[in-house]
């Protein structure tokens, strides 16, 4: 008979669902028929196989071939089933022997010469493999990527007849060491933990309140919006984030890493990093939430368990910023299109940040913007945009004389300066805190949550509807103080909330400068 | 609608006849009936081509769709029409050279016959200067004076409250259309002053749109219409330097509160001040500096203990250690955190708080990320 079947994975979303090759020839005028719809591409890579057999000196069979892509309902899509094709017709035609082809899992692109190509996505295919417990046939420029899956026998090759060969017992492929990536990671990892003292939080010069505010948004998961004229730090402060938070555990890093390899962006390094992206405000709404005729992973996502740094939140198109509403909720994004709905994870920490008027210097003798313009700069971030965003911290210009001051003055704040490493610690454990209560981090928590969580005493209920008066804080700003103070609360390690953690939360909101007149 | 306003409505959809032109005719024909009715041999030789030629236009009603227009839209929202030759006519304004030669109203007409105190100053006021603004206005508004004010953002707006709460009267003067209120966030203040007995003025025809040509013209007006001017804050360069310049040219007092040199919102009446302003660091300063001004103002009716919160009222007695130990750090000058912290007592937590703490109990007040002492 003959017939062979093929393992090999497709790339749907941040998933690979498998793919069985089957090839059947039978007696006929000669042709190569493909069949499970898939597209372009996999059409150009009947020329591509066709060639890559023939170059390797192998028979390409003068017969019927009929090839399969099953489930026959999968999206398939780009070069990544030529290893797999191959290997089939090879077996199909009795050129290599099919009885052990169901231990391996191929997955690669074929050179006319018959060398292989890395594709994009295979980290989500090599934990695919590693479920089933096969062994990954890949090409050696992917191998590395594949390695950051734990306990996976991987086989990498550079040409299709160090395939034939190892199927033939002739020359048998080696398995990836994955000792010597281990070394590599942890040296990286900790070249770029150690090394890079100048990113560190400590290294910012003043904006106490904002490295604060830093802190606890690091502790809660809470979103943050940097309010500000020019020239404040802005940008540097949220880039420091991302090295106080938790580092990734081994299924969020992996995660991520899915992501990254889906988007086609290779390993990323240090693989335990949050991930910290701050799109242009004039990326496109493709680029930033995903998108494309096969939808690949937007900023978005490529920030997902990381930061996602708007800068210049009013200047970035409504429609995008409405579009981000879902995600902050859910943790994921939908994209649709004709060839398929994926859904990317997407969950994280949004860092923004504004000037407080157009030009960006109200307060001082240069600006000239007038009310009107200023309402409606600020009116372009949406009230639902700004309700998820619980940490509003104000940033002022940095005096000359504090750059001198600084070497001088130790702060309470920063005894010795506190290390990143020092701040993340105590970060961790005020995390630890909110998911053996609750299970969640306090930005996700609900306003019917907070109602047992953060239980007002008569004389705290009594101090925020002050506050509510005096500020003219709306409900929601309410609950934003709530979820703050909460893990205020939680960074001190206590369980109790008590009445300097709602004042100090008070102090993390913009206070509304254009004042009503009644 | 009487003869005279029709005739001075219509005179102004005539070719060739600007306001300075009007100004001229009728210090010969004393009203704008004389003009198109009386004799034409009652006015010397040198007016009749002018003369002829306006009753000319008057005839051919090219005018009439415009004046229909403008009789239909003050109708709708209840204003009238005071020529410069009525009795109605605000005197201080009348002395003013190039007074406008029509004024659309909306309101109480014997508001503009009152002593007026012009309040003016920054549309983006510090919380400071809008408390200053909302109570001098009432203190003045409760003795007597009518408050006249521009009704824009800020300053203004905080004045014509203030009148109000005081139980007074108060004058809006605006750059727009009698039925235009700008800004849109003021209709509501612009009812309250109608429903108050207060008064809406302008000299633009309904439905004129805010544009930057009008309103030094309107600043103008604020000016004419007042016995002196006082500018609670401004920066340099505002418009209220403009109400302050044209008050001077109109020989009106100037009064000026002087602020924080830091902040710039007080550059503008420190400005003022070097040029000749009077310092008022008290409501009651400007009354006793308008005395003389005034004959006829029952002075007897100004209460002497107008509450003023910024007053020095005694510190809250029940201050934490901390809160005292911070408030005595800060100074009446803004300072930010950081520079808070250099002294080294607080942590940048402990500080956002306590600022919180004295925030609310009315102490300090922040302005973009800067705070500094109320009391
Ligand atoms: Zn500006």
């Amino acid at each position: 008979m003959s017939l062979a079947v093929v393992n090999t994975r497709a790339k749907l979303g941040i998933n690979a669902p498998l793919v069985s090759v089957e090839v059947h020839l039978s007696n006929g005028l000669p042709s190569f028929h493909m069949v499970g719809l898939p597209e372009t591409a996999v059409k150009e890579s009947k020329d591509r196989v066709r060639s890559a057999i023939l170059n390797s000196h192998f028979d390409f069979p003068a017969r019927r071939i009929t090839v399969n892509l099953a489930p026959a309902e999968l999206p398939k899509e780009g070069s990544r089933f030529d290893l797999a094709i191959a290997v089939a017709i090879l077996a199909a035609s009795g050129q290599v022997p099919r009885d052990h082809l169901d231990q391996y899992e191929f997955i690669g692109e074929l050179a006319l010469s018959g060398d292989t190509r890395g594709v994009d996505a295979v980290l989500p295919a090599a934990l695919g493999c590693l479920h089933q417990g096969k062994q990954l046939i890949i090409s050696r420029h992917n191998a590395e990527e594949a390695a950051l899956v734990d306990g996976l026998e991987i086989l990498p090759c550079t040409h299709l007849l160090d395939i034939s060969g190892h199927l033939l017992k002739q020359t048998e492929l080696s398995l990836w060491d994955s000792a010597q990536l281990e070394s590599i990671k942890s040296a990286k990892q900790n070249n770029s933990r150690e090394s890079d003292n100048q990113s560190q939080l400590n290294q910012v010069i003043g904006q106490h309140h904002a490295k604060r505010a830093l802190e606890i948004s690091a502790s809660g998961g809470h979103n943050l919006l940097f309010y500000g004229p020019p020239g404040t730090g802005k940008t540097m402060l949220a880039s420091r984030l991302p090295g106080i938070l938790p580092p990734l555990n081994n299924q969020q890093a992996l995660e991520v890493a899915s992501i990254y390899s889906v988007a086609g962006k290779g390993v990323r390094q240090p693989i335990w990093a949050r991930p910290f992206r701050a799109p242009h405000h004039t990326a496109s709404s493709a680029a930033l939430v995903g998108g494309g005729s096969s939808p690949r992973p937007g900023e978005i996502s490529l920030a997902h368990q990381g930061v996602l740094f708007l800068d210049e939140l009013p200047e970035f198109s409504r429609s995008v910023l409405e579009v981000l509403r879902e995600p902050m909720e859910s943790g994921e994004i939908n994209i649709s299109r004709v060839a398929a709905q994926v859904c990317y994870p997407a969950n994280f920490q949004l860092i923004a940040a504004m000037n407080p008027c157009p030009c960006g210097y109200l307060g001082s003798q240069r600006c000239r913007c007038t009310p009107d313009q200023i309402n409606r700069y600020r009116g372009k971030i949406s009230g639902p945009l700004l309700d998820r965003i619980d940490l509003q911290v104000q940033v002022t210009p940095i005096e000359n004389n504090q750059l001198l001051n600084q070497q001088q003055v130790n702060h309470k704040d920063q005894p010795k300066g506190e290390s990143d490493r020092q701040i993340q610690q105590r970060i961790c454990v005020a995390r630890e805190r909110q998911l053996k209560r609750q299970g969640k981090t306090n930005s996700q928590l609900s306003s019917e949550e907070l109602k047992t969580i953060c239980p007002l005493s008569s004389e705290q209920r009594h101090m925020m509807d002050h506050a509510i008066t005096r500020f003219g804080l709306s409900t929601r700003g309410f609950y934003r103080v709530l979820r703050v103070a909460r893990s205020i609360a939680d960074l001190a390690g206590r369980e109790q909330v008590i009445s300097e953690d709602y004042q100090e939360a008070l102090s993390y909101r913009i206070a509304s400068e254009q004042q009503s007149t009644r | 609608m009487d003869r005279e306003c029709h005739y001075a409505l219509v005179s102004q959809h005539l070719d060739k006849f600007t306001a300075k032109f009007q100004r001229q005719l009728l210090e010969q024909a004393q009203t704008y009936c004389a003009i198109f009715e009386r004799s034409v041999d009652d006015f010397p030789e040198s007016f009749h081509p002018l003369l002829d030629n306006l009753r000319k236009q008057y005839e051919r009603a090219t005018w009439r769709e415009a004046v229909d227009l403008i009789t239909q839209r003050l109708a709708d929202c209840g204003a009238h029409i005071i020529p410069a030759t009525s009795a109605d006519y605000p005197d201080q304004l009348r002395q003013v050279g190039g007074a406008p030669c029509l004024l659309y109203i909306r309101g109480n007409i014997e508001n503009l016959h009152l002593p007026q105190i012009a309040v003016v100053g920054s549309r983006r006021m510090t919380r400071g200067g809008g408390d200053n603004a909302r109570t001098w206005s009432e203190y003045l508004a409760a003795g007597g004076f009518a408050v006249t004010s521009g009704l824009a953002h800020g300053v203004d707006g905080a004045a014509h409250s203030g009148a109000l709460d005081g139980g007074g009267k108060t004058i809006a003067v605006m750059a727009t259309g009698i039925d235009a209120i700008y800004p849109r966030a003021h209709l509501k203040l612009a009812e309250q002053i109608i429903d108050q007995d207060g008064t809406l003025v302008t000299e633009f025809e309904p439905r004129t749109k805010p544009l930057a040509t009008n309103f030094p013209s309107r600043n103008r007006i604020i000016s004419g219409l007042s016995l002196g001017v006082l500018v609670v804050e401004a920066a340099l360069r505002s418009g209220s330097l403009i109400t302050a310049r044209y008050a001077l040219e109109q020989n009106r007092e100037v009064f000026a509160i002087p602020g924080s040199i830091h902040n710039p919102q007080s550059r503008g009446c420190h400005y003022l001040i070097k040029q000749g302003a009077h310092l008022v660091e008290k409501a009651e300063e400007i009354v006793d500096q308008l005395k003389g001004a005034l004959s006829g103002l029952a002075l007897d009716a100004i209460p002497i203990n107008v509450q003023r919160p910024s007053a020095a009222a005694p510190l809250e007695p029940n201050l934490e250690t901390d809160e005292l130990k911070l408030l005595s750090l800060l100074g009446f000058e803004p300072a930010d955190i950081d520079s808070l912290i250099a002294d080294g007592l607080f942590s940048a937590a402990e500080l956002s708080r306590l600022l919180v703490a004295l925030e609310m109990k009315g102490l300090i007040e922040s302005q973009n990320g800067r705070y500094q002492r109320l009391k």
